[in-house]
């Protein structure tokens, strides 16, 4: 049976967690079709049929979908979804938000945030903040599974032809609607997709500190992150927050500035190729996951280090 | 108006869990259980709404074994009014949660739910999703602000790429960000006035919910363990090693 791809995007663009999504699904089948849901979102449907091994693409163009709010999209979703073998999603906020309530609508246990396929119908997840994995079996007929992006290569977005086809179907559940939103903007890299990410923790002291860190990142073409303790002091929002309950980034380099290591916050990065450690304790859990671990005050190695690059 | 809560025990977040060495299951003998952080974080809000005359009532409610008694409590302690325990020694899956909680709604009749935006063991973050599914109601997840007026809840929400704010006509659910609030800590009266405070038992059988498990766990291990590197001596040596060795710059 075919695999339903939903896309993440914002009307403008197709999102890369897409592509790690397609990914996984490549190790599934390969019969794949995405479903772009959102409105004015043509060039995003367009987007997505040149990506490699994608053979369909449903466009549901409506306003009820502009702003992905999970009570409409949720119900497109299974409405389609019954149709098919599996639905898959990328464990973004937007996809954690949506995919359970489809699958709870298809009367699906859905299974979150998948590292690994080892068949069609099992998967390995993280538990307990990273510190198990487990390898479990759906036995739900339809399997609805959201996909952590770091943890598959992305294919490639161009190169592919698939047939794009409008969807007939607008539901306005009419429960809920959109007021607004703050936006984080920047010139940096996104934080799960940058090929390096340098963060700061609760050493950093306040927000005005951070300045130093974004100005290695722009050495280095880095995106910045942070420590729940970093964003919980109101240093900097909570969009940079990295960890089990943040985001999970797997950069080639990760750069950890006064962070201490809790395991909430390896959750988020200990996939990451190579890890630096910058802490003035020696003993700081962080060192015993770092490649490298440079025992200095912040505040005297973050500046030679931007010279140095 | 009326708030119903869930709370989920699970593993104290400063237990470091292991995998069982048969590799059946994790290791959660003999170690220390708590109130899910998150849902410490919903309790709080549903007492601040209370505290503000939003709120007359918070019924909390807990779904596992009879140890669950003792998240109830702490959440009565902390300053709700009444308990349901849905009593099961079975395996608890979301989906199966979400039914159950869906069944006690219908009973309870809440004008909000609030819940956890996940567990720190399952990690699952899908139970209050799957509840507005099965109820209908709209969901405000992962938020950090509340505001309650007029029939209508505003929710701002911690997303990907900031915060987003919607509103959703009540009964909604509410699933918690971290910053949400600062969770009060329970004191010695108020522990004690929460032993008298009415806690009741059911069991997904009474609620007519089946909870039959739909994945297995065929397997839990250790995640690869990362070998700690080496410490440099300077900011001279760190650069060079990042060009040099491990080529990343
Ligand atoms: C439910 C729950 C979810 C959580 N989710 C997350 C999550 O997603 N992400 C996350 O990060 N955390 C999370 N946490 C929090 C986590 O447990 C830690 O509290 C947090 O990661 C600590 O942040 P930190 O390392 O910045 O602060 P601290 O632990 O206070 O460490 C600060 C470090 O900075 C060092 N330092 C101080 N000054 C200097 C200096 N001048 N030079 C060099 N080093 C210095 C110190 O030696 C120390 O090691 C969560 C916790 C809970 C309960
Ligand atoms: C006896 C038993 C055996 C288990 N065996 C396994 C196993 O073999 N493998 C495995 O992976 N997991 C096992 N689990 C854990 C279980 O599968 C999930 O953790 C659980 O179903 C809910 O997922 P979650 O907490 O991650 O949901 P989430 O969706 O992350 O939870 C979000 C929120 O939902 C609410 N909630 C969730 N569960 C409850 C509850 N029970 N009571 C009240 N509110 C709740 C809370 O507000 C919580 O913050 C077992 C659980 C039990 C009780």
């Amino acid at each position: 049976m075919s695999i339903l791809v939903i896309a993440e995007h914002d009307n403008a663009e197709l999102k890369g967690a897409t592509l790690n999504t397609i990914a996984a699904a490549k190790a599934i089948g390969d019969d794949i079709h995405v479903l772009v849901a959102g409105a004015d979102c043509g060039a995003v449907a367009e987007a997505a049929a040149k990506v490699e091994g994608v053979s369909k693409v449903l466009v549901a163009d409506n306003a009820a979908y502009g702003h992905q709010l999970a009570e409409n999209v949720a119900k497109l979703v299974a409405d389609l979804g019954k149709d098919y073998g599996h639905i898959l999603a990328p464990a973004t906020t937007t996809g954690k938000n949506m995919l359970p309530r489809a699958a709870a609508l298809l009367d699906v246990q859905p299974i979150s945030d998948i590292i690994a396929v080892e068949s069609a119908d099992t998967f390995k997840r993280p538990i307990y903040a990273g510190n198990v994995i487990a390898t479990v079996q759906s036995s739900d007929a339809i399997k609805v599974v959201s996909v952590r992006a770091t943890a598959f290569d992305a294919v490639v977005a161009e190169g592919g032809s698939a047939d794009v086809t409008a969807v007939d179907i607008a539901d306005d559940a009419g429960v809920s609607s959109f007021v607004g939103e703050e936006l984080a903007e920047s010139d940096r890299p996104d934080l799960t997709s940058a090929k390096v990410v340098i963060s700061g923790g609760r050493g950093m002291q306040n927000g005005e500190n951070f300045e130093m860190l974004y100005k290695v990142a722009d050495k280095l073409g880095a995106a910045v992150g942070a420590s729940r303790a970093a964003v919980d002091a109101g240093f900097v929002p909570n969009d940079m927050q990295v960890g089990q309950t943040g985001k999970i980034v797997a950069p080639d380099l990760y750069i950890a500035v006064g962070i201490s290591g809790a395991i909430q916050h390896l959750a988020g990065m200990k996939d990451s190729k190579i890890i630096v450690a910058i802490n003035k304790d020696e003993e700081a859990p962080i060192f015993s996951v770092a490649d490298y671990g440079l025992v200095a005050d912040l505040f005297d190695a973050v500046p030679e280090l931007e010279t140095k690059l | 108006m009326k708030v119903l809560v869930a709370v989920k025990r699970v593993v104290d977040y400063n237990v470091k869990v292991r995998p069982k060495a048969d590799g059946s299951d994790v290791d959660t003998a003999n170690v220390k259980m708590s109130i899910n952080p998150f849902c410490e974080i919903a309790v709080e809000e549903a007492v601040r709404l209370k505290e503000k005359g939003v709120v007359s009532e918070i019924v909390v409610v807990s779904m596992g074994s009879k140890q669950c008694q003792e998240q109830i409590r702490t959440a009565l302690a902390l300053g709700a009014d009444r308990g349901i325990l849905v009593e099961t020694d079975e395996e608890l899956q979301p989906l199966g949660v979400a039914k159950c909680l869906k069944a006690i709604v219908e009973k309870e009749e809440p004008q909000m739910v609030i819940m956890g935006k996940q567990s720190i063991d399952g990690d699952n973050n899908q139970t209050g999703q799957m509840l507005g599914a099965l109820t209908g109601m709209a969901q405000g997840t992962f938020a950090s602000e509340v505001v309650v007026e007029d029939g209508s809840a505003k929710v701002t929400r911690e997303i990907d790429g900031g915060l987003q704010t919607v509103e959703l006509k009540l009964p909604a659910i509410v699933t918690t960000d971290l910053r949400l609030n600062e969770p009060r800590y329970a004191s010695l009266p108020n522990i004690m006035k929460a032993k008298k405070k009415p806690l009741d038992t059911t069991s997904p059988d009474e609620l007519g919910v089946d909870i039959a498990p739909r994945f297995k766990t065929l397997k839990v291990e250790p995640p690869a363990e990362r070998q700690a590197g080496v410490k440099v001596a300077d900011v001279a040596e760190l650069v060079e090693k990042l060009k040099n060795e491990a080529k990343v710059i």
